[in-house]
């Protein structure tokens, strides 16, 4: 049984629908009591941060999700289901998140110059953020700009093998929309990495704590079997 | 690295598909979900279902074909055509698509596009742009022509591209520059442009690859080529030299003129990076 959260931010059906159409039997809730009984978690997610911090916070679910998932079971976070695991966002205002993994969630730049281009360090470091007027100071071919959102089908390159992305090859393509990205403290958190300009967390574990930047229930047959592998775990 | 998308589009009338792929292993050609199920197994990165009932009393029939289609295809969605509140975008939202689009109700009212953004995200909000070329005719003297300006040739007559909205279905002039209109779009909140080209929408010569590339890079939100593609090459036209971030068709997809397969290998070819 899959107890997802409804929050009242989120457009849930579609993530409710796919979870259903791999068989898995799907509750929603809103309430804290259910959450505390629930054998895996799903957060699932569309909208900004602060208005879904807040959707917790009016239902008092905050509380009710760090306790559970303290106890190990499996937790999902699915787009801004995931970026409200960290601690904290700076979209419109900071607002604190649900801090069930170490980190901060951020606003893709909108130019960018790469000292390195390379994905498959599984580093971040390497990214400057151009500002404006600040064009001269870099080589004009190594500047980007960045649409945002990042919209559309990109690739995940896992880093390490996990019961999450049995099945997952490196290159395959999920589907993307967010502004924003997860930047894990703890770098070895990173599950698989996406390039957009530079590398950021498209998926993320720690312990018993899945994230997942993509849609899963838009990302066709490789986001099914990511739900179903979840499912399975 | 982020792929260029492929989107069929799809009309429908009455929650019932009236342009779309006639095969004849199709049980009911009419059915969205049906047709949504085979573009999805041909690889369409996305689908565009157009609403092209004008009656209040469809939406309800539209909600429904959300449902039915967010509930078997697992790819994006847009629903356009007749949107004109935010309650109404919340309804299509609400029933599992991703985006809604709007055409003439932002033309008419702008701050729909805010009011649709702040609601639900601009990844929500597609503003859909029908443009027409009026390009002027410039008559230079040579003889007084800047040498240093990009126009020093020996022709007499250039021409300014510049391009017009037209919204109800094409039919209706704004005076509105296409570029303009685009910035404000993004300036409110859209979070894309699906452009169609009214000069090349069914003629299958290509893509108006100017008018593309004036959008996409006046804007810093993706931007959807439509109308007039009709060889594998227009494709990869528009998502080149056009900077168009996605392609879309209707009647090639759904007459079987070509597959999504055979536009994905031949932009794989040419270096293009896509789904596949």
């Amino acid at each position: 049984m899959i107890t997802m959260i409804d929050y009242g931010a989120s457009n849930i059906r579609s993530a409710q629908k796919a979870f259903e159409y791999i068989g898995a039997e799907v509750e929603l809730t809103e309430d804290p009591e259910v959450v505390r009984r629930a054998t895996k978690l799903v957060l699932p997610g569309v909208g900004a941060f602060g208005s879904g911090m807040a959707g917790l916070h009016q239902r008092n679910l905050p509380e009710a999700i760090q306790e559970t998932v303290a106890t190990g079971i499996p937790f999902l976070g699915i787009c801004v289901g995931m970026q409200l695991m960290f601690d904290e966002s700076n979209e419109m205002g900071i607002h604190q998140g649900l801090g069930l993994m170490a980190g901060k969630v951020k606003r893709f730049p909108q130019k960018l110059s790469m000292v390195n281009p390379s994905t498959s360090s599984g580093q971040v470091g390497q990214l400057s953020i151009v500002n404006e007027g600040d064009e001269t100071q870099s080589p004009i071919s190594n500047l980007q700009s960045l649409k945002i959102p990042h919209m559309g089908w990109n690739q995940l390159e896992p880093a390490w093998e996990s019961p999450l992305l049995a099945g997952v090859n490196t290159g395959d393509y999920t589907y993307f929309v967010h502004s924003y990205y997860c930047d894990p403290d703890d770098a070895t958190a990173v599950l698989a990495w996406t390039d957009y300009g530079f590398p950021f967390a498209s998926v993320v574990q720690k312990d018993n704590v899945y994230g997942l930047q993509f849609h899963p229930e838009k990302s066709q047959t490789i986001g099914l079997q990511i739900l179903k592998n979840f499912v399975n775990i | 690295m982020l792929a260029k998308r492929i989107i069929p589009c799809l009309d429908v009338k009455d929650g019932r598909v009236v342009k779309g792929i006639n095969f004849v292993e199709l049980r009911d050609a009419g059915d969205p979900v049906e047709q949504a199920k085979v573009y999805d197994h041909a690889g369409a990165d996305e689908l565009v279902f157009l609403d092209i009932t004008a009656t209040h009393e469809a939406r309800e029939t539209v909600i429904e074909m959300a449902k039915a289609v967010a509930e078997q295809v697992f790819i994006p969605f847009t629903v356009g055509g007749g949107i004109r509140t935010v309650d109404d975008m919340r309804d299509i939202l609400r029933s599992g698509a991703d985006k809604i689009s709007i055409n003439s109700a932002a033309v008419r009212t702008p701050e729909l596009i805010s009011a649709g953004a702040e609601a639900f995200g601009s990844q929500a909000i597609v503003v859909a742009i029908d443009a027409r070329r009026v390009s002027e005719q410039l008559t230079v003297n040579s003889e007084q022509s800047d040498q240093t300006s990009q126009f020093t040739t020996h022709n007499s007559q250039f021409t300014i591209p510049k391009w017009e909205v037209y919204v109800s279905g094409g039919r209706t002039p704004t005076g509105l520059d296409a570029v303009e209109w685009a910035q404000e779009a993004e300036r409110r909140g859209a979070g894309e442009i699906l452009l169609t080209s009214m000069d090349g929408d069914g003629t299958q010569e290509g893509y108006d690859l100017a008018l593309t590339k004036a959008i996409a890079e006046a804007v810093n939100i993706p931007v959807i080529a439509s109308g007039g593609a009709g060889t594998l090459a227009h494709f990869a036209q528009a998502l080149t030299e056009g900077g168009a971030d996605a392609a879309l068709a209707a009647s090639l997809f759904h007459y079987k003129q070509m597959t999504i397969e055979e536009v994905k290998d031949y932009l794989a070819e040419q270096d293009i990076p896509v789904r596949r």
